[in-house]
C-alpha cells in the first residue's frame, strides 16, 4: 500500500469515528466501530467455528502448556476435583462413538466432568481462548489454545498421542464428542412463549389425607452454616437458632482487622483460610509453622513475591507481583502474629 | 385480631436478648414465671439500679437512656450510610463447601430479613465466575456488532444520553435452591432461594441500541452478551426477548449499580435466570444460530432422566417462598403472628399466592403487598394465629399465565432429582412446639 493511500485510510477511519451513523435516530451519540476494534473484541467461536483463527497444536506442545499453566487447578490428567470439578472421566470408546454418555443412562455416574458435557467442542476453543488461564485469562496465542485443547481431548482418548489440532480438522472432532448427541431444546424453559412441563392444580379444601416427609436437616448439619442466631435479626417476631458458639442476633461486631480487608483486596482470601485450609494452607497453621523461625518474615514476602514451591501439598501458590511491597509485608507480619481477626 | 387479649405481662419482654434458647423455649412453652427473674436481673445490668425498680414498669421506659440525654452525632459524618451496627446479622454469605475458590463462588441474599420487595444493593446476591472487578467507567465500552448495517461503540457518556427507562425487575440465579434437588442440604432461607434479588433498574432498552446500529431483521435470530471481566462471561438470548422487554443498564436503586453487580454496566434480562444478565457488558452481537458457551454447553443445562441435558434454558418459573417464619428460626411465643414471603415469575405478573400451615391440606390466599409488577419479587402477607401444636408451613404461587407453582413430587415426576437448575418446588418448613422451624420437604 502507497503511504497516500494509508493516509487515506486512516483518514476515512477518523472520520468514520468522528462521526454519527447516516441512520442514527440519536445526533452524536455513539460512532461507528473500526475493523481493528471489532477484531480485538469479536473473539467468539460458534458450533459451525465461525470465528475461529488458523492455526494448529499437538498433544506434545500441549503436554508442557498444560503442566505449566494448567496443572495447579486441573491435575496432570485434567481428573483433579480439588479447585473446579473434573474436566476429563466418566465417557467410554462407545460414547465417542455414539454421541452419548452412558453414564448418565446407567445413573451410574459419581459426578460429571467436562467431557461428559459439552457436546460441542467450539465451546472449549471459545473458553480457554476467552478465559484461561484462570489468572491470566486471554493471554494464550491461537496455536497455544489448539495445543491445550489437543492434550485435553487426548485425556478423554477422543483423539491419539500424535494427534495435531487445527482448524482444518476441528469439525471432524467435534463429531467425536462423547456427548454430542445429548442434548435438546425440545422443553418450554428457551423459547419466549414456551409452554411449561410440570403441572400442578391450586386444590384448596382436604387436598391430602397424609402428610409424608421426605427428607429433614440431619442434625449434625445444623451448625454447618455457622451460628444461625448471628444470621438474624436481635428483634422482631423471630430470633435465629443457637447452633453454635456466638454473640447472637443484634450484638455489634467489633472492627475488623484492617488486615482483613488487605487480604481480600490483594485475592489472598481465595486460597487461605484465617484458620482453615481452603487450597493453600491456613494462616494460623502458617504462624504455627513459623513460630520460631526468625527468618520467617523476609522468606515469606520472597515467597508472595515470586510464588510458592508446593510445600503444604500439591497446588503451589502461583507469583503474586500485583501486591505492593508494603501491603506483602504488613500482611506477613501480620500473618505471623497469629492474623487477629479484630 | 380482636381475639387476641393483650397479656398484662407483654412489657417484661424486652430484655429477650439476655435469654439462652432453653429459656425462650420455655416462654414459648407458657412457661413465663421464671421471666420476671430474667427482668429483674437484666434490668440491674442495664440500668444499675433496684431490683424494686422494676416493679414499676419497663426501665427502658423509665430510665432515660444515653440518646436521649446527651448531643447526638453530626450530619454527613458518614458520607454514605451504612446500616445500624445492630443489622450485622443480615450480610451476604456463602454456603460452606458449595464451592471451592471464592473467585468463582456465590454469596447469597439474606432474604430472612429484607422486607417488601426491593434487595438493599449491598445484599444483593453474588455469583462471579472470574472475581469481580471495579471498572473505571471512563475507559468502558460498548460495542455492537454482527448482522447489523453498522458496527458501533458507545461510550459511558453515549449511552447515559439515551432516553432511559427504570424498571423493577428480579432476578434469580438458574442454580437457586439446586443444593435441594435431591434432600434437604441447608438450614435456612438465606442458602435454600438466597440467590434471589430484586432492584430498580434504569437503563436504555437493547432495541433502541439495536436499531441504532441498523440491526438486520430478516437475517438476525440471536444476540450474543459479552462481559469485560477475565472470563469474558457469554450467553445468547433469541432476538424476539432482546426486543421484547431487555434493557442494557447502569442504573440499580437510585445509584449506579455496584461493582460486584456489574459496574457501570450489565445486562437486565428480565424473567431469565441470572447468568445472562451479562455483568460489565463490553458487547453485543447479532448473529443468526444460538453460540453454545460454555455456560450453555458445560454449565447451567438440566440433567433429565433420561440422561439428555437440557441446553439454553432461560426462563424461571413461577415461584414462592416464606421468609418469616422460615428455617433456623424459633417463634417467640405462641399467638399472632404475619407470615410473610415473596413469589414471583419469569412469565409475568404473580396472580395469587396461596399459604397452607398443615402440610398442604388446606390452603388460604395470602395478601399480595402493591406493587404486583410483572416478573418482579411480589411481597405476600397472612395473618396466622399460633396455638403452639406443630405445623408446617408452605406457599404456592400461580402467575397470570395461570401457572400453578408445583410440589416436589410433581416437579421430580417429570424432571427427576440430577437437574441442580431451575428447581421451583413448593418449600416447606416445619414449626415445632418449642417454636423452632426446619426446613424439611414434604410429599
Amino acid at each position: 500500500m502507497s503511504r497516500f493511500s494509508e493516509l487515506l485510510v486512516a483518514g476515512c477511519l477518523i472520520a468514520a469515528a468522528a462521526g454519527a451513523s447516516a441512520n442514527s435516530s440519536f445526533p452524536g451519540v455513539g460512532r461507528a466501530a473500526t475493523p481493528a476494534e471489532v477484531k480485538a473484541w469479536d473473539i467468539d467461536v460458534r458450533p459451525d467455528f465461525k470465528g475461529l483463527p488458523p492455526g494448529k497444536g499437538s498433544v506434545d506442545q500441549g503436554i508442557e502448556l498444560w503442566e505449566a499453566k494448567c496443572t495447579a487447578c486441573h491435575g496432570s490428567f485434567g481428573e483433579s476435583n480439588e479447585v473446579f470439578t473434573p474436566l476429563v472421566g466418566g465417557t467410554t470408546k462407545e460414547d465417542i462413538a455414539t454421541g452419548r454418555v452412558g453414564a448418565y443412562i446407567r445413573q451410574d455416574a459419581p459426578q460429571r466432568s467436562t467431557l461428559m458435557k459439552v457436546p460441542t467442542l467450539s465451546t472449549l476453543w471459545d473458553y480457554i481462548n476467552r478465559a484461561m488461564p484462570w489468572n491470566a485469562p486471554k493471554s494464550l496465542s491461537p496455536d497455544e489454545v489448539y495445543a491445550v485443547l489437543a492434550y485435553l481431548l487426548h485425556l478423554g482418548e477422543i483423539v491419539p498421542a500424535d494427534f495435531t489440532l487445527s482448524d482444518k480438522n476441528i469439525a471432524e472432532v467435534q463429531q467425536r464428542m462423547p456427548n454430542r448427541n445429548g442434548m435438546t431444546t425440545k422443553h418450554g424453559m428457551w423459547d419466549i412463549k414456551g409452554k411449561p412441563d410440570v403441572k400442578n392444580v391450586a386444590c384448596m379444601k382436604n387436598c391430602k389425607t397424609q402428610i409424608t416427609m421426605g427428607s429433614s436437616l440431619p442434625d449434625y448439619a445444623r451448625d454447618a452454616h455457622g451460628n444461625l442466631a448471628d444470621q438474624n435479626r436481635g428483634i422482631g417476631a423471630v430470633r435465629g437458632q443457637q447452633t453454635s458458639e456466638g454473640a447472637g442476633g443484634g450484638a455489634a461486631a467489633p472492627a475488623p482487622h484492617p488486615a482483613m480487608e488487605l487480604m481480600k483486596k490483594s485475592g489472598c482470601s481465595g486460597c487461605h483460610g484465617i484458620a482453615s485450609k481452603i487450597l493453600g494452607p491456613s494462616l494460623r497453621d502458617i504462624a504455627k509453622r513459623y513460630k520460631d523461625d526468625r527468618g520467617a518474615e523476609s522468606q515469606l514476602i520472597g515467597r508472595v513475591k515470586a510464588g510458592g514451591s508446593g510445600s503444604w501439598g500439591d497446588v503451589a501458590m502461583p507469583p503474586q507481583a500485583h501486591v505492593s511491597d508494603a501491603d506483602t509485608a504488613a500482611l506477613i507480619k501480620w500473618i505471623l502474629s497469629g492474623s487477629p481477626e479484630n | 385480631m380482636s381475639q387476641i387479649t393483650p397479656r398484662p405481662g407483654r412489657i417484661q419482654r424486652a430484655p429477650e436478648g439476655f435469654l439462652s434458647p432453653e429459656q425462650i423455649r420455655e416462654v414459648s412453652a407458657g412457661r413465663r414465671d421464671f421471666l420476671r427473674t430474667a427482668f429483674a436481673s437484666a434490668s440491674m445490668v442495664v440500668a444499675g439500679t433496684s431490683v424494686a425498680r422494676a416493679a414499676d414498669g419497663d426501665p427502658a421506659i423509665l430510665t432515660l437512656p444515653e440518646h436521649s440525654t446527651t448531643l447526638g452525632r453530626p450530619v454527613a459524618e458518614r458520607p454514605y450510610g451504612a446500616p445500624s451496627q445492630f443489622e450485622a446479622g443480615l450480610r451476604r454469605r456463602e454456603s460452606p463447601g458449595l464451592t471451592r475458590v471464592a473467585g468463582s463462588s456465590v454469596s447469597f441474599s439474606p432474604l430472612q430479613g429484607l422486607f417488601g420487595i426491593i434487595t438493599p444493593s449491598g445484599l444483593h446476591f453474588e455469583r462471579h465466575h472470574q472475581g469481580w472487578h471495579d471498572i473505571d467507567p471512563a475507559r468502558h465500552r460498548l460495542m455492537i456488532n454482527g448482522l447489523v448495517k453498522e458496527a458501533r461503540v458507545y461510550t459511558m457518556d453515549d449511552l447515559m444520553r439515551l432516553p432511559s427507562v427504570s424498571r423493577i425487575h428480579f432476578i434469580e440465579c438458574g442454580a437457586n435452591t439446586g443444593m435441594e434437588w435431591g434432600n434437604v442440604a441447608v438450614p435456612t432461607v438465606q442458602y435454600s432461594h438466597g440467590m434471589l434479588s430484586c432492584s430498580e433498574f434504569t437503563g436504555v432498552p437493547l432495541s433502541v441500541l439495536l436499531d441504532d446500529c441498523g440491526i438486520d431483521r430478516k437475517r438476525a435470530k440471536f444476540v450474543l452478551a459479552e462481559g469485560a471481566d477475565g472470563s469474558s462471561m457469554t450467553r445468547t438470548i433469541s432476538l424476539d426477548r432482546a426486543l421484547d422487554d431487555v434493557l442494557v443498564a447502569w442504573g440499580q436503586n437510585g445509584e449506579m449499580l455496584r461493582p460486584e453487580n456489574g459496574y457501570p454496566l450489565r445486562l437486565v434480562v428480565p424473567g431469565v435466570q441470572g447468568v445472562s444478565w451479562v455483568k460489565w457488558l463490553r458487547r453485543i452481537e447479532v448473529g443468526d444460530q444460538p453460540w453454545a458457551t460454555k455456560d450453555e454447553a458445560v454449565h447451567y443445562i438440566d440433567l433429565m432422566p433420561d440422561g439428555t441435558h437440557r441446553q439454553y434454558t432461560s426462563i424461571q418459573e413461577c415461584k414462592s417462598v416464606i421468609t418469616t417464619p422460615s428455617g433456623g428460626q424459633t417463634l417467640l411465643d405462641k399467638g399472632f403472628h404475619n407470615i410473610t414471603g415473596l413469589a414471583w415469575s419469569g412469565r409475568g405478573k404473580v396472580k395469587r399466592v396461596d399459604v397452607s400451615v398443615d402440610g398442604g391440606r388446606n390452603w388460604r390466599t395470602a395478601r399480595l403487598e402493591t406493587p404486583v409488577l410483572s416478573k418482579a419479587l411480589t411481597r405476600f402477607n397472612i395473618d396466622w394465629v399460633w396455638d403452639g401444636s406443630p405445623a408446617i408451613l408452605q406457599s404456592r404461587a400461580i402467575d397470570e399465565t395461570g401457572y400453578v407453582q408445583p410440589t416436589y413430587a410433581q416437579l421430580r415426576a417429570v424432571r427427576g432429582t440430577r437437574s441442580i437448575y431451575h428447581n421451583n418446588a413448593i418449600q416447606s418448613w416445619k414449626l415445632a412446639d418449642s417454636g423452632d422451624v426446619s426446613n424439611v420437604q414434604v410429599f
